[in-house]
C-alpha cells in the first residue's frame, strides 16, 4: 500500500497521484494520512484503485468519483461523493450536507448519520445510510435509490422524480409529491441486495418504500397549493 | 364619433388590459422565451468621440487593429486564446435543436472564438463542431459528467442569468424528447424544472471550495468562469473574484431565456449598461482588471455595442439572442406558422413552445429540417465578421490599434440616465450626473 501523507504533501500532489497523473501507475492501494478535514481529497479519480483516508475529510471528498473504492475512516464534510459516476465511497462516521448530490452511479455508504439534502438531485446513484438523514433528503431525486436505516427528516423526497426511497425508521414529513408505495417482492430483493452490498444486516421487511406520485410532472394550475 | 378624442390610458394601455384579461381567464402567470422587451438605458445611449485635433485616427483597411483576447490566465494552465472578443453564449441542447447547436459551434470555430453548452450537458455534435467549447456547470447538473468537464476547454459555473437572476430554468414537456430526457435522466414529456440553487454549495465561501474541486478534477488546466445575472453586480463580481474565478460572465437583464415567467424577464435585474460599469469598478478596486477577464452579455446586437462594452472595460462580449437571430430566429419566413402560434415574425418569443417556425428552438425533427447547419453556420459567421469589422472601425476612429485600448474617455452619453449609469459625461458637457 502506498502512503500519501497530507502533513508533507499538498492536496494537489495527492490528487494527482491518486488520479494516476504521477508516480507508479501499477499501484492500486493507497492510504491518505493526516486529512484533518481538508477539502477535495480524492476528487476526480477515474481508475479502479482502493483509497483509505485515515481520518476526517472536508468538502467534496471523492467528488465525481469513477471506478475507485474510497473509504473515509471518519466523518466527511459537505458533498461527499457528489456527482459520483461509479465505484464505491464509504464513510465510517457521519456525513455533512448534500452527500451523494447529483450522483449518476456507484454506491455511497454512510455508516453514521447524513445531514440535510442527502441524495439531492440524485441521478442514478445508490446511497445507503446506516443512521438517519436530515431534512430535504432526496429533493428532486431523479433516479437511483436512497436507503435509510434510521429516520428521515422533514420533506423527504420533495418534488421527487423516479428515484426509490426505503426508510426503516420514521419519516418526519414527506415532501411535495412524495408518497408511500407498496413494497413488492422486486423491491424487497433490490433492498436486500443493496443492504448486503453496503454491509448492513437488516431485514427488508422492516422498511417502507416511498416514491413519486407523479402529480407534479406537468405544471397545472390545480397544483398551485404544492408550490 | 371623433376617435381622436378617445384617450388611451398610460396606466392601462391595450396590451396591459389584454394581459389582465388573460390572467383572469387562465389564473396563471405568462411564460415566454426571449429577453426583456421594455426599453432600458443601453449602449445606444452612448456615442464615441472620434479622433480630431487632439487624437490621431488609424487608417481603415491599412493599419492593424487587434481583436484577440486571452481568457483564464489567472490560474488555468491552459487559458483560451480567442481571435475575436465576441463569444457565443450558453444555450442548451434541449432549448435549441441539435442543428442550431452545431451551426453555432461551426461558426464560432470558423471565427476563432468559443461557444458554450447549456443545461443538459454536452452533445457529441457540439463538441465535434466547436474548436473551443465552454462547458456550463449549472445548478441542475443535468447531464453533468466529469468526462465532459475534462473534454471542455473552459468551465462556466452558472450562478444566474440576466433574464432571471434568482430563478431556475424551465423546459416544457414538448421539448423533452427521448434524447433530451435521456441526457437529463428524466421521464420523457414532463415539464422539466431546472434548480435555481446549486445542490452542494451555498454562498461564496463554498463556491471557492467548489471551484478548487473543479480544478482538481481537471488538473488545473481549464479556465473557470463564474456567470452571474446582473443585480448586485459590484459585490457579485468581488465575491466571484475572491472565490477564485478566472473570468466573470456578466449577463444584463436584456439577456434571453428559453422560457420563464414574463414578470421575471421584465422586472428582475439591472440593464447591462450600469452592470458593466459596476463590474469594472469592482475589478479595478481589487486590482484585478484585465487579470480576471470580464465577459459581458445581454442585449449585444452590433459591433457598436461590442466596442462600447469593451470601452467600458469588458474583455469580451457574448451573444445569445442575436446569434439565434442570425440563425433565422424571427425571420419573415414560414409566416403561417408564426400566426398559428399567435405571434408574428419580428415579435416572436415562443421558444418555450418547442414549435419554433424556423427550426432553431425546437426538438421537432420536421421543424429542425428548416435549419441547415452548414448554411446557418455561414450566416452566424457573417454576422460575427460584421460585428468584428464594426468594432474595429470604431476603435480605429478613436485611434486605437487594439479594440481593448478603447476606454470610457472615448465616449459620451446622450441621456442623463446613461451618463450616470456608464459614468461618462453627458454629450457637450463635462457633467457626469451622480458622480
Amino acid at each position: 500500500m502506498e502512503t500519501l501523507d497530507l502533513a508533507e504533501l499538498d492536496i494537489r500532489d495527492v490528487n494527482r497521484r491518486l488520479q494516476g497523473r504521477t508516480g507508479d501507475s501499477d499501484a492500486s492501494d493507497f492510504e491518505v494520512l493526516n486529512p484533518l478535514g481538508r477539502h477535495t481529497i480524492a476528487a476526480g479519480i477515474n481508475r479502479p484503485i482502493n483509497v483509505h483516508i485515515r481520518g476526517h475529510a472536508g468538502y467534496y471528498c471523492a467528488g465525481m468519483n469513477q471506478q475507485a473504492k474510497v473509504t473515509i475512516e471518519g466523518n466527511a464534510g459537505v458533498g461527499v461523493a457528489e456527482n459520483m459516476m461509479s465505484g464505491e465511497v464509504r464513510v465510517t462516521g457521519y456525513a455533512g450536507q448534500s452527500a451523494g448530490a447529483t450522483g449518476h452511479g456507484g454506491l455511497l455508504v454512510i455508516e453514521g448519520d447524513a445531514s440535510g439534502r442527502c441524495g439531492i438531485s440524485m441521478k442514478g446513484i445508490d446511497i445507503v445510510v446506516g443512521g438517519s438523514v436530515g431534512s430535504m433528503s432526496a429533493f428532486m431525486a431523479q433516479f437511483g435509490t436512497l436507503v435509510v436505516l434510521g429516520d428521515a427528516g422533514a420533506d423527504l423526497g420533495d418534488s421527487i422524480y423516479e428515484a426509490r426511497l426505503y426508510v426503516r425508521g420514521s419519516v418526519e414529513r414527506l415532501g411535495a409529491d412524495c408518497i408511500e408505495k407498496e413494497m413488492r417482492d422486486e423491491h424487497r430483493e433490490q433492498l436486500a441486495d443493496l443492504l448486503k452490498r453496503a454491509g448492513f444486516d437488516a431485514n427488508p421487511d422492516e422498511f417502507r418504500r416511498y416514491g413519486s406520485a407523479r402529480q407534479l410532472y406537468n405544471f397545472k394550475v390545480g397544483n398551485i397549493g404544492y408550490y | 364619433m371623433d376617435e381622436r378624442k378617445i384617450l388611451e390610458s398610460a396606466t392601462f394601455p391595450p396590451h396591459v388590459i389584454a394581459e389582465i384579461q388573460r390572467a383572469a381567464s387562465e389564473g396563471l402567470y405568462n411564460i415566454r422565451g426571449s429577453g426583456a422587451k421594455r426599453r432600458v438605458p443601453n449602449f445606444d445611449d452612448l456615442v464615441f468621440l472620434g479622433a480630431s485635433m487632439s487624437r490621431y485616427p488609424l487608417e481603415g483597411y491599412r493599419e492593424a487593429c487587434g481583436t484577440d483576447v486571452v481568457i483564464g490566465s489567472r490560474f488555468a494552465k491552459k487559458p483560451i486564446h480567442l481571435d475575436i472578443p465576441i463569444t457565443i453564449a450558453g444555450m442548451s441542447f434541449g432549448a435549441l435543436g441539435a442543428n442550431a447547436k452545431e451551426a453555432l459551434g461551426r461558426a464560432a470555430t470558423a471565427m476563432g472564438t468559443s461557444t458554450t453548452t447549456g443545461d443538459g450537458g454536452m452533445t457529441e455534435e457540439e463538441r465535434a463542431a466547436s474548436q473551443t467549447l465552454v462547458y456550463q456547470y449549472l445548478p441542475s447538473r443535468y447531464g453533468m459528467e466529469p468526462d465532459q468537464l475534462r473534454k471542455a476547454d473552459a468551465i462556466e459555473v452558472v450562478v444566474g442569468q440576466g433574464a432571471k437572476p434568482g430563478g431556475g430554468g424551465m423546459l416544457l414537456g414538448l421539448k423533452i424528447t427521448r434524447r433530451v430526457a435521456k441526457m437529463r435522466t428524466l421521464p420523457q414529456g414532463i415539464d422539466q424544472r431546472s434548480a435555481c440553487r446549486h445542490p452542494d454549495w451555498t454562498g461564496p465561501d463554498d463556491l471557492e471550495i467548489k471551484i478548487r474541486e473543479l480544478r482538481e478534477i481537471t488538473d488545473w488546466e481549464k479556465p473557470i468562469y463564474v456567470k452571474v445575472g446582473a443585480t448586485r453586480t459590484k459585490y457579485d463580481t468581488m465575491l466571484a473574484v475572491k472565490a477564485g474565478a478566472d473570468a466573470i460572465v456578466l449577463d444584463g437583464m436584456q439577456g434571453g431565456t428559453a422560457a420563464t415567467q414574463t414578470c421575471f424577464i421584465e422586472d428582475v435585474g439591472i440593464p447591462t449598461l450600469p452592470a458593466v460599469r459596476q463590474a469594472v469598478d469592482a475589478l479595478k478596486e481589487m486590482g484585478m482588471h484585465r487579470k480576471v477577464q470580464l465577459i459581458v452579455s445581454g442585449g449585444i446586437r452590433t459591433g457598436s455595442d461590442v466596442a462600447k462594452a469593451l470601452a467600458m472595460g469588458a474583455d469580451a462580449v457574448s451573444v445569445g439572442m442575436a446569434a439565434l437571430m442570425a440563425l433565422n430566429c424571427n425571420a419573415p419566413i414560414y409566416e403561417d406558422d408564426y400566426h398559428a402560434l399567435g405571434t408574428k415574425a419580428g415579435s416572436c418569443h415562443h421558444c418555450h413552445t418547442g414549435k419554433c417556425p424556423v427550426g432553431v428552438a425546437t426538438q421537432d425533427p420536421e421543424l429542425e429540417k428548416r435549419l441547415d447547419p452548414e448554411r446557418a453556420a455561414q450566416r452566424v459567421k457573417n454576422y460575427l465578421t460584421t460585428l468584428t469589422l464594426e468594432c474595429q472601425t470604431l476603435a480605429r476612429a478613436c485611434g486605437k490599434s487594439h479594440v481593448h485600448n478603447l476606454e470610457p474617455e472615448d465616449m459620451v452619453a446622450l441621456t442623463l440616465e446613461a451618463a450616470a449609469m456608464a459614468r461618462v459625461p453627458l454629450a457637450g458637457t463635462e457633467w457626469v450626473p451622480g458622480w
